[in-house]
């Protein structure tokens, strides 16, 4: 969900959108995002699931540093979702383990 | 090979500092930093800021980070972002940083990751402010999507715009806690209760009357228990703990929640300090593994200095001060003093003693001694 309307910040300024696949299903971000902020904002919670137990994981620290939030971007496996930010046209693909043979 | 005099990792309130110090006395020097923007944690700090007028209180975080990058940039820092050190060999001082080739000036709202290079920098002295990171909790179901840090979620909100769910427990309420706690309420997100297993709030009573007249109950003496949903958070087991922190039994309840934030500290983030071979030595008054450093800032690897949360985790009002005090070293010790450095250097310790003064602080100033008495036996002399 966007914060459109904020009693420090004001009101969300109008930024270029850009659109982005994710899944297959198209997802509209706002340029310059983190992928993490776009589909959060889309409502998707799960990035990945572990290698043994098939656990689902999402964003933990927001910022870089623990890797839980990593996905198969443009085929690229381990990519960290909320450092990465959304250019146009990109997929983004939930990862299953280590995301080895990610196209 | 680019050569500077001064490499600094991180524009946080500390890296900042230190570079506009180092600048100011003729250091050429660069500041790396792995965001897209400058000013640390400080660009998702919306509230006013507390303590004296000389650290800026009254003033907003996002505020103080926009005028430390001006600040820098007048003093002829070079600021890199995007650009991720992820090496230091310690025989050249060398620093390797992944960085993206549009991102060597900075503010580029186009920068993308999509150019991104490797790039050496042979610097003559290194200061590190890589910060803090928060600390994880173990409970049932902490894994599970939902389960975030505080952090994250003031991140989502306050530098994104995205709310993380709509229903939220928080877990700690110090200040970190109670202001989050607090911003999203104004992002529009509803705290169902803020829960801390100590017998009392841990942060300023401002903070806590803000959420309290919010309507939002905090509950002292209460921790959590599991975390459970399908595939993410739908429900939070919280319980009441006795004096000597047991279950008390028949006091769990459940509460109907999407997010569950995280706020039980920080610890140093010495991943890179470490790398270089930095010692540490364990000190819980600072966060944990924290790097030795004397009273010059300067670690066991002669020509690394540290600064921030980094070397002990306080608050942006020391980082500020601790830079300042790094900065200055690290350009002495390159010949480069100033008439008047002696007097800042000696107003900086005044100041910082300050900081670190009163009944919630004094044990940060002791545990701070006792790591800068080990650092002067152990660093490097000058």
């Amino acid at each position: 969900m966007r914060v459109v309307h904020h009693p420090i910040l004001g009101d969300l300024p109008k930024v270029r959108q850009v659109k982005i696949w994710v899944d297959g299903k198209e997802i509209t971000a706002h340029k310059g995002e983190p992928i993490a902020a776009a589909i959060a904002a889309a409502g998707i919670k799960i990035h990945r699931y572990t290698t043994k137990r098939e656990e689902p994981r999402g964003v933990f620290c927001g910022i870089g540093q623990c890797t839980d939030c990593v996905m198969i971007v443009n085929g690229v496996p381990n990519v960290r979702t909320c450092i990465t930010p959304v250019t146009e046209g990109i997929t983004v693909e939930t990862q299953h383990g280590a995301g080895r043979g990610g196209r | 090979m680019r050569e500077v005099d001064l490499a600094v990792v991180g524009a946080g309130p500390a890296g900042l500092t230190a570079a506009i110090e180092g600048a100011k006395r003729g250091c050429r020097t660069v500041v790396l930093d792995m965001n897209p923007r400058p000013g640390g944690q400080l660009i998702k700090q919306i509230h006013r800021f507390f303590g004296s007028r000389e650290h800026r209180a009254g003033t907003r975080g996002i505020e103080i980070a926009d005028s430390l990058f001006h600040e820098a940039a007048s003093a002829g820092v070079e600021v890199m972002v995007e650009a991720e050190v992820y090496a230091i060999h310690d025989s050249t001082l060398e620093v390797v940083a992944q960085t993206n080739e549009d991102s060597l000036v900075l503010l580029s709202e186009e920068a993308t990751t999509s150019r991104s290079r490797p790039l050496s920098i042979a610097a003559r002295r290194i200061i590190l402010a890589t910060g803090g990171a928060e600390n994880a909790l173990n409970f049932a179901g902490w894994t599970l999507p939902g389960v975030m840090g505080a952090g994250a979620a003031q991140t989502m909100i306050n530098l994104w715009r995205v709310l993380p769910g709509k229903k939220i427990l928080m877990v700690g309420a110090g200040n970190v806690g109670l202001i989050i706690s607090y911003q999203l309420i104004q992002a529009g997100g509803e705290m169902v209760a803020v829960i801390e297993a100590t017998s009392r709030i841990g942060g300023y009573g401002v903070h806590a009357a803000k959420i309290s007249r919010a309507g939002v109950p905090i509950l002292t003496s209460h921790t959590i228990i599991s975390a459970s949903g399908e595939s993410r958070v739908e429900r939070a087991v919280i319980a009441k703990v006795d004096a000597s922190w047991r279950i008390v039994s028949g006091s769990e309840q459940e509460l109907e929640v999407d997010t569950i934030c995280i706020a039980v500290g920080l610890h140093p983030n010495a991943r890179l300090a470490s790398l270089a071979e930095c010692e540490l030595c364990y000190s819980p008054s600072l966060g944990g593994w924290v790097p030795i450093h004397n009273s010059r800032m300067e670690t066991t690897i002669s020509g690394i200095y540290i600064a921030g949360d980094l070397s002990g985790v306080e608050e942006a009002s020391t980082a500020l001060e601790e830079g300042r005090l790094a900065g200055i070293c690290a350009a002495a010790s390159l010949g480069k003093e100033r008439a008047g450095d002696y007097d800042d250097i000696k107003a900086i310790e005044g100041r910082l003693l300050g900081l670190r003064s009163g009944p919630f602080c004094q044990h940060r100033q002791d545990a701070k001694q006792e790591l800068i008495g080990i650092g002067e036996a152990q660093c490097p002399k000058q």
